[in-house]
């Protein structure tokens, strides 16, 4: 026998004896008629459903614990199990009482009229079935902290709904004025390589290509064509256009350009997302002309250097990202 | 030197093969150019021009000329577009097309041989544009294939290039595609997919990225049941009905002592 079983079996003697022998049940003064015939003790069975509603409770507790800490690896499979063990290990231990605690007899009976009496027997029956167990009280702690865990745990993923407290984390973007555009190899994107039909990720030159803020999308479209909102003049040098990789739907990546090959049978240019088909119109600063985005998606203005290169004149038109509460009133910050 | 009767036989077939190989090889090709192209013309003239417009020309607004089927269509110019955009979309059947306005599908191919190679070399001739691509998927890697689709197929063709839908318009599945049109699809851009020029995708690149879609239409399935390759949901579905079936049987035996 290890230190550690000693252990164990020293506090559960010490956690049991503590509430002193349990209570022996007193005959009723009334000593009317059982309904359901007296059951065994089975105190082995009890601690395994005490036992397993712990395991539920340290499940639903390693759930919050898993989906709090971001860097664990494969975290939305260890996020299932979880969950999944906690449903299993209450399932357990209910199955557990189900057939080992409570005492079961089968009545068959007329139900007429509601009758007081009839009432009072459903009541002896359901009292009189739990007569095996004889630790109420931990098995009923038992059940609550389960109860409670797996509430907090089905409750903790509301926190993704949106931030509450770092708000700014979301609005930073790597971008600033003059900072070159490379591509994924990091070369500086030359101006005259972006030509029309053609759809290239860019980042930001020195800087981490993570955040949700780095990455866009440049496309090149007939200058004439284009009609961008007003205060943009000067955004789009050559035709050239820079607009956030992230939908601002659910914060996937655009990763679709409709390019129309030849335009009055094939429609009009679009950016799309993959996840939800929202679609974008790079022609007319970012609107969102199908799907279920609810705003434009963020603009970056662009400059070409002395050498041809591709520069942010600036940072993005709003904040990057999916959407969230308030997010309308905030601004792209560096 | 005695000759065997078998011998001769054998030498009389290989003579018989190099003189028939001979003459049927440049059968093939050396049609001269000048008379293909006529023929190119012709079929032009008949089957394309009601869309694509007199020589080429390319139509803007629907005309009064129609053509076969009795389309009077709109279509872009063909100068400059090369044997490259001719030979993809004849040889996808994506050409001619019904109506102007529908998206070209893989379909029957309603030229010949020679037809194609004399139309081919009409479109050609109406402007210096890009010959028709020779990819060599062996020389391309899988994984790096996998990679660059993954980057800039995916988003439409599915990262098991099985197709799918975007606004208005289906991405088609590949499966059915030779290398040499997807290496021609690639650099045309057709409908409204992008185009991608050797500076944004080289050739050895594309080489690796025909590797993969070849390997994804028919992949080493290590799981055991494919479920048509189509991601996530059938395969969400088939758990679910083994779940319930389990399930089912948990609460049975559990609720046995009932009964």
């Amino acid at each position: 026998m290890s230190i550690f079983q000693r252990l164990a079996g020293l506090l559960i003697w010490l956690f049991l004896r503590r509430r002193g022998p349990a209570p022996r049940r007193t005959e009723r003064p009334d000593a009317r008629a059982r309904i359901v015939p007296d059951g065994q003790p089975a105190p082995r069975a009890e601690l395994a459903v005490v036992a397993l509603l712990c395991l539920a409770a340290l499940s639903a507790i390693a759930f919050v614990v898993v989906y709090a800490v971001d860097s664990i690896p494969d975290q939305t499979q260890y996020l299932g199990l979880a969950l999944g063990g906690s449903f299993a290990f209450l399932a357990a231990a209910l199955i557990v009482t189900g057939r080992h605690l409570v005492v079961t007899e089968h009545v068959e009976r007329e139900y007429g009229e509601p009758h007081p009496h009839a009432a009072r027997q459903v009541a002896q029956v359901v009292e009189e079935s739990g007569g095996r167990m004889r630790r109420g009280r931990l098995l009923a702690m038992g059940a609550g902290a389960a109860a409670t865990a797996l509430l907090v745990a089905v409750v903790t993923p509301i926190a993704s709904l949106g931030p509450v407290l770092d708000v700014e984390r979301f609005t930073r973007t790597p971008w600033r004025r003059g900072r070159r555009l490379v591509d994924d190899a990091g070369r500086p994107i030359a101006a005259a390589d972006v030509r029309s039909s053609e759809f290239i990720t860019a980042y930001p030159e020195h800087a981490d290509r993570e955040q949700m803020g780095a990455p866009v999308v440049l496309v090149r479209l007939d200058p004439a064509t284009l009609h961008l909102p007003q205060g943009r003049a000067g955004w789009a040098p050559g035709g050239i256009l820079a607009y956030s990789k992230i939908c601002t739907h659910a914060g996937c990546a655009i990763a679709l350009y409709r390019s129309p090959l030849f335009r009055p049978t094939d429609g009009k240019p679009g950016l799309v997302c993959p996840c939800h088909y929202s679609t974008f119109d790079p022609a007319t600063g970012g609107t969102v002309v199908y799907g279920p985005a609810g705003r434009p998606l963020p603009q970056l203005p662009l400059s070409i250097d002395r050498r041809g290169h591709l520069r942010a004149a600036g940072n993005f038109s709003g904040p990057v990202g999916p959407s969230w509460w308030g997010v309308r009133n905030r601004k792209a910050s560096t | 030197m005695p000759v065997t009767g078998r011998a001769a036989l054998a030498m009389l077939a290989a003579a018989t093969l190099a003189v028939s190989g001979a003459t049927a090889a440049p059968a093939a090709t050396s049609e001269p150019p000048d008379s293909l192209r006529a023929l190119g013309a012709q079929l032009y003239a008949a089957n394309c021009s009601s869309c694509h417009g007199i020589g080429g020309a390319g139509k803007r607004t629907p005309g009064q000329v129609s053509g076969a089927l009795g389309i009077a269509g709109i279509g872009p110019s063909l100068h400059g577009v090369g044997a490259l955009a001719a030979d993809f979309y004849l040889r996808t059947g994506y050409m001619p097309l019904r109506s102007p306005f529908t998206q070209p599908r893989r379909s029957r191919v309603l030229f010949s041989e020679r037809e194609i190679r004399a139309l081919v070399a009409y479109v050609a001739s109406l402007g210096t544009g890009p010959a028709v691509p020779r990819p060599d998927p062996a020389a391309g890697s899988v994984a790096a294939g996998f990679t660059l689709f993954t980057q800039d197929c995916a988003g439409c063709h599915q990262v098991a290039a099985a197709g799918g839908y975007l606004p208005d318009s289906v991405a088609p599945p590949l499966y059915d595609a030779t290398p040499t049109q997807i290496a021609e699809a690639v650099r045309i851009g057709p409908n409204v997919m992008p185009r991608f020029s050797k500076k944004r995708l080289s050739d050895r690149d594309l080489d690796s990225v025909i590797a993969y879609v070849g390997y994804a239409g028919r992949p080493d399935d290590r799981g055991g049941w494919s479920l048509g390759h189509v991601g996530p949901v059938p395969e969400g579905l088939i758990a679910w009905f083994i779940a319930g079936v389990v399930l089912v049987g948990v609460t049975l035996t559990a609720g046995s002592r009932l009964r």
